[in-house]
């Protein structure tokens, strides 16, 4: 199933790509699809039937996910004895598997509409549009969380490891993380706040998105106590995985901001948004597999990157991205809009700035492919079994890379060997 | 129990996973070409289509096959029946939340926005300058919308086929239970019985159901057509008539493996996973009766 759900995706991808060959072109909403733009041109069925395909492949996936981590745990392995990331990976598959049908459902509306006459969204027909936006958010504020919270997992790995402590409160951690997905479910509204809701919705939707903040900070919270007090050393995925926390931040900030229902009327669809989830996206879930991807590439390959050419990929990276994307949050409060083509002279400044920065952050990205390839192919820097010398967990104790079927039998627990350390404590 | 319980099951290699995904390409290709070719050349989509649907149909046979066939070479152990249960326990759950759009989509069209359109709450100036002579209401021809798209047209009675075809699913759940505990305690005749009564049951569920769309169509006007209204009725119920045909032809799959003796006492999960999506597609039913019939 999981080999399946892998394939669908390069089929689903051609599918929705070959739009942009068609007459009419690609489609026309943009990827939230708001009827009833996203209704003109040929390319929704197209559309529609990719997002099928890939949500059948993301629920496939997650239910694999959910019964590897619920049934198939080594003895021993006690639930509140997992790594954070495989929790972060368990809350993630249940949100997948919650929203992925929601959003299947909306589109297959949009199809309907466009093909079979249905009034879904035709307030002519007594429908409405806006109930797209409400069906769509309820799958796209969880998809968000889909993104970020694998990405806390990995850094909840990566800083306890440099930091040679075990992670700060990790029950907080988990139940954290576990909050964030339920709080994911009743804020989808506050993408829509210029829409023209009730007030009564505005204040709820308001009020929950700022609740999100707690456990968000929580967490925050407990990866610098993690560094408190730790013997650090500063490898490149820790590096990441330091920026992740500092600028993810940033885009929590930003992302409060936005809550504020009265101020997100200004902000609303700016390039201060723009700059909100690129900073929690780009520099908080990209930032985070990079890291992962330093951290694992050892014990992938079986040879160790040129930790060199690593730090200077992240020093270029880091700097580039915040030249690339800070300026983004001036633009967006001197009202620059997204999605235009075409602006003032006035923001062109700013957007040179942006634009050196995009150009120079996406050829740091070279970098790194040529760090993968030196590693796989040219590294003569054998792996060790444990890499990192605060490596805990599983799969450092088997020989890198790993053997193919890792376990064949479930492998014995050693409470020592957890990355947090001992829960009852 | 080929394997012992504490090794873990390896499958062995298959082809059937990517053999999946491009027919299932083929089929979603064939049919975006066919809904927007121009008439006359809707053949080469058309095809497309069918080539995939029938390719679709082998996978399933296919992959089944197989996977039938390591069941019964007991290779399925333990942890193995517990990740399926797991599975499918999920797949449902997805399920629900999919026809939860559907039921969101009618709940928001028949209490905010069929009222706002109406003039209700902050719909009022649209009412006022669009649509000032619109009187909403739902079903009979409000729910058509302002502008009677689909014409007038009149609900389908709860009362009458409605409540038949609940009764029926009703009682299919029932024999199915039945047909349950007559397997655990090895009444293979039994078995087929009750199985096979609720085979018939859902089929004759879907045949009133198609009845009460033909009627709908050439009597009601009550079409797909017809607004908000017919948009919800026939998504909803006709999601929920595709989900009681596919249930059909598992329950006919399940009731020849019942009659190979394909299921032990205690080693039948194809079974009760069947059972299960049986009771999910009548709990579903109960609810398309209450909201979308009843209310």
């Amino acid at each position: 199933m999981n080999n399946l759900s892998f394939w669908i995706l390069p089929f689903a991808f051609a599918l929705l790509l070959s739009t942009l060959f068609m007459p009419g072109g690609g489609p026309a909403g943009g990827w939230t699809m708001y009827p009833p733009l996203s209704l003109q041109g040929d390319s929704v069925a197209y559309v529609v039937f990719a997002v099928h395909l890939m949500g059948i492949s993301s629920i496939m996936g997650a239910i694999n996910i959910i019964a590897t981590i619920l049934n198939m745990r080594a003895p021993g392995m006690d639930l509140l004895k997992m790594p954070v990331f495989v929790w972060s990976w368990l809350i993630t598959a249940f949100l997948l598997i919650a929203v992925m049908p929601v959003l299947a459902g909306a589109v297959t509306m949009l199809l309907t509409d466009k093909y079979f006459g249905t009034s879904f969204f035709n307030a002519a027909g007594g429908g409405d549009p806006v109930l797209f936006q409400h069906i769509f958010w309820f799958f796209g504020h969880p998809e968000v969380y889909i993104m970020i919270l694998p990405a806390f997992g990995l850094v909840s790995e990566i800083i306890p490891t440099f930091a040679r402590k075990p992670i700060f409160g990790y029950k907080a951690m988990v139940f954290a993380i576990a909050s964030i997905a339920f709080l994911s479910f009743i804020v989808w509204a506050h993408h829509m706040f210029a829409v023209g809701l009730p007030l009564g919705g505005e204040i709820f939707f308001m009020y929950a998105t700022m609740l999100i903040a707690v456990p968000t900070g929580v967490k925050v919270f407990n990866w610098v106590s993690t560094m408190w007090g730790g013997s650090m050393t500063f490898e490149t995925p820790m590096l990441w995985a330091i920026a992740f926390v500092i600028l993810f931040t940033i885009g929590g900030f930003s992302g409060l901001m936005l809550a504020l229902a009265p101020a997100d009327f200004q902000y609303h669809d700016s390039y201060f948004v723009v700059a909100h989830f690129h900073y929690v996206l780009v520099t908080g879930a990209i930032f985070a597999i990079i890291a992962g991807s330093y951290y694992w590439l050892p014990k992938w390959t079986g040879r160790m990157y040129s930790e060199t050419w690593g730090k200077i990929h992240f020093w270029s990276s880091v700097i580039s991205v915040n030249v690339l994307f800070f300026p983004q949050h001036f633009l967006g409060l001197a009202g620059m809009p997204r999605r235009i083509p075409d602006y003032n002279v006035a923001f062109a400044n700013f957007n040179m700035i942006s634009s050196i920065g995009g150009f120079w952050f996406g050829a740091s990205q070279l970098i790194f492919l040529g760090v993968i390839i030196h590693t796989v192919w040219f590294s003569k820097k054998k792996a060790t079994d444990r890499v990192w010398e605060g490596a805990k967990g599983l799969e450092w104790t088997v020989p890198s890379p790993a053997p193919f079927h890792t376990f064949d039998v479930p492998p014995i627990i050693n409470d020592d060997e957890l990355a947090h350390g001992h829960t009852d404590d | 129990m080929g394997h012992q319980q504490d090794a873990y099951f390896v499958p062995s290699k298959s082809y059937w996973p990517i053999v999946a995904a491009v027919v299932m390409f083929v089929t979603v290709f064939g049919a975006a070409h066919w809904l927007n070719a121009q008439p006359g050349e809707e053949f080469f989509g058309s095809t497309t289509l069918k080539i995939g649907v029938a390719g679709i149909l082998l996978m399933f046979f296919g992959w089944f096959r197989s996977v039938i066939r390591e069941s019964l070479a007991g290779s399925y152990n333990s942890q193995v029946d517990r990740s399926f249960r797991m599975g499918m326990m999920w797949f449902i759950f997805s399920e629900v939340m999919f026809f939860g759009a559907f039921f969101g989509a009618l709940f928001y069209a028949r209490m905010y926005s069929v009222p706002w359109l109406g003039g209700e709450g902050h719909g009022v100036l649209t009412h006022q300058f669009l649509w000032s002579d619109y009187a909403a209401a739902w079903g009979a021809n409000g729910g058509g919308g302002p502008d009677r798209i689909g014409g007038s047209f009149q609900t389908v009675a709860a009362w009458g086929l409605p409540l038949l075809n609940t009764l029926i699913l009703l009682t299919s759940s029932v024999t199915i239970t039945i047909a349950h505990h007559a397997l655990k305690a090895g009444h293979r005749g039994k078995i087929l019985v009750f199985l096979g009564l609720t085979v018939l049951l859902g089929a004759t569920f879907l045949y009133f159901q198609a009845h009460e769309y033909i009627e709908a169509y050439r009597q009601l006007n009550l079409t797909l057509q017809s607004g908000v209204y017919g948009s919800t009725f026939f998504m909803l119920t006709g999601f929920h008539g595709m989900h009681v045909t596919l249930g059909t032809i598992m329950l006919a799959v399940i009731w020849l493996r019942c009659a190979k003796g394909h299921f032990s006492k205690d080693h039948h999960f194809g079974f009760e996973a069947v059972a299960w999506y049986w009771h999910f597609v009548d709990v579903v039913w109960l609810g398309l009766f209450m909201f979308v019939y009843i209310l």
